[in-house]
């Protein structure tokens, strides 16, 4: 017990302190997830539009394989990456393993089907609700999907915060892809995974501090965006 | 002409061969082996208010919907001065719905957002707005949250939004099914407004003395079947039907 408030007030030491090696890894973690995140909007947002208002034979398949790849363990998906950019693998000679980009491409490709899926949901259900009126007004296809992004841009947030947040809490992906090489591709879950291993509480602790607080901050902006545009009922 | 009038300018040059008179003949409605609408023949004359009425689940919205084009008919046609409900007459008729469907933009974003579906200029189309948020009485309001307003202000909004589209057809639905008397009231004279203005209304109300404010001539919809379409005079004081006869006593029409 005597370890553990001890623990507890060098990891708020190491806050306060702006620890280097410390800011290194939130730094690195920020750059990675929101790289990533950046990524799986630019294709999951387009993708899930599409799927929310075209109709296709397999659309139906597709949805259940988008769905369930939500569920991908970030350790899976990390070995598929591993194996496709190790030295032998179809992206070898590109030499990204072990490097931050490698997490990057890990981290999209994990949240992209998130991003996608769930915006297809938040896209269709607005669509089913202005449908009538939208074909009334004969929209172009462009147009309906653009007025209904900006119609659901409060939920479409949200669902960026939900990729955003699993992509900085996984851990079995950057530690395979990354390698979790210190001032390389140390990143804050790694660390924890490290630190933990070796009994070094108070930096895992700092770490597993400061990612709770990104998480409220997070969580807290989505609320303030609603609060701040009255719009909370349709979020 | 009306003193509403010069205030709403309109936004482009009417287009086209004339919409009117509508043509309906042998329309049908079937889904999943009911028939739901038909077979009717119909004729829509320029310049009048046709009241589509009836009781619930006669088939009034859906003849609208058919109307509009919003779904397709199982059999017969529908023809606008010749031509069937595809986008190009669609675009030159409008609907109002039931339940309003307001985008979540500010009451003047809902009917800017339908004007710049037609062509014109940016003061033409600012000068436009600022009439259609004082034709329906929400200047006031112009920069509230759309979703905020009251029931009958926003019916009021997507009749408004309607006629930015400068139709030459409107479609109304049922609009003032949950407005109190003075909202309806309201509507109402948006409606007759649009009228006077040389658009043509096709009004759907189960509504008995709504019927009589606004009707030049009544459509009587029963179980699908036009059971009389004739002038409003002549509805009200001796209607042909039977169906109509009970609906205009009050008796419970089946």
């Amino acid at each position: 017990m005597q370890d553990f408030a001890e623990a507890f007030r060098l990891a708020a030491r190491l806050v306060l302190s702006g620890d280097p090696t410390l800011m290194e890894i939130i730094a690195l973690s920020l750059r990675v997830s929101l790289s990533a995140l950046a990524i799986a909007v630019l294709v999951g947002l387009p993708a899930g539009a599409f799927l929310a208002i075209a109709r296709f034979a397999g659309r139906n398949a597709l949805l259940v394989v988008l769905n369930a790849l939500m569920g991908l363990p970030p350790v899976v998906l990390g070995l598929l990456v591993y194996l496709a950019l190790s030295r032998a693998g179809p992206l070898g000679a590109l030499g990204l393993l072990y490097t931050p980009t490698a997490m990057i491409i890990a981290q999209s490709l994990l949240i992209t089907p998130i991003i996608a899926a769930l915006s297809r949901q938040v896209i269709e259900d607005l669509d089913r609700e202005y449908g009538e009126q939208f074909r009334s007004l004969c929209l172009s296809p462009y147009r309906r999907i653009a007025v209904l992004v900006r119609e659901g841009r409060l939920a479409l947030t949200t669902v960026a915060l939900a990729g955003f947040g699993r992509a900085i809490a996984e851990v079995g992906a950057v530690i395979i892809v990354g390698g979790n090489i210190a001032h390389v591709t140390r990143v804050m879950t790694t660390a924890i995974a490290l630190e933990t291993a070796k009994g070094e509480l108070a930096l895992a602790l700092a770490l597993g501090l400061v990612l709770m607080t990104i998480a409220l901050l997070v969580n807290g902006a989505v609320m303030a965006i609603r609060l701040g545009t009255g719009d909370e009922r349709h979020a | 002409m009306p003193e509403a009038a010069p205030s709403l300018p309109l936004s482009a040059d009417r287009a086209g061969a004339p919409l009117l008179p509508a043509r309906i003949g042998g329309l049908v409605f079937e889904t999943a082996g009911m028939r739901l609408l038909g077979p009717l023949d119909l004729d829509l004359g320029p310049g009048t208010v046709t009241v589509l009425m009836g009781p619930n689940g006669a088939g009034k919205s859906l003849l609208l919907r058919l109307l509009h084009g919003l779904v397709p008919p199982t059999s017969g046609t529908i023809l606008w001065g010749g031509a069937p409900p595809t986008e190009p007459v669609r675009r030159r008729q409008a609907m109002v719905f039931q339940s309003p469907v307001l985008l979540r933009r500010s009451v003047a974003g809902n009917i800017a957002f339908a004007l710049s579906l037609r062509p014109g200029s940016r003061v033409a189309h600012a000068r436009r707005l600022d009439a259609l948020l004082d034709m329906a009485d929400l200047t006031p309001l112009a920069h509230m949250p759309a979703r905020r307003l009251s029931g009958g202000e926003q019916q009021r909004l997507a009749l408004a939004r309607a006629l930015a589209l400068d139709p030459e057809v409107l479609l109304l639905d049922e609009p003032t099914a949950s407005l109190d008397p003075a909202a309806t009231l309201a509507i109402e004279r948006i409606v007759r407004q649009a009228h006077d203005r040389g658009t043509k209304i096709v009004f759907v109300t189960h509504d008995i003395g709504q019927a009589g404010r606004l009707a030049d001539e009544v459509v009587f919809l029963h179980r699908g079947r036009i059971t009389e379409h004739t002038p409003a005079d002549a509805f009200f004081d001796r209607p042909a039907s039977r169906e109509a006869r009970d609906y205009l006593a009050g008796r419970i029409v089946l």
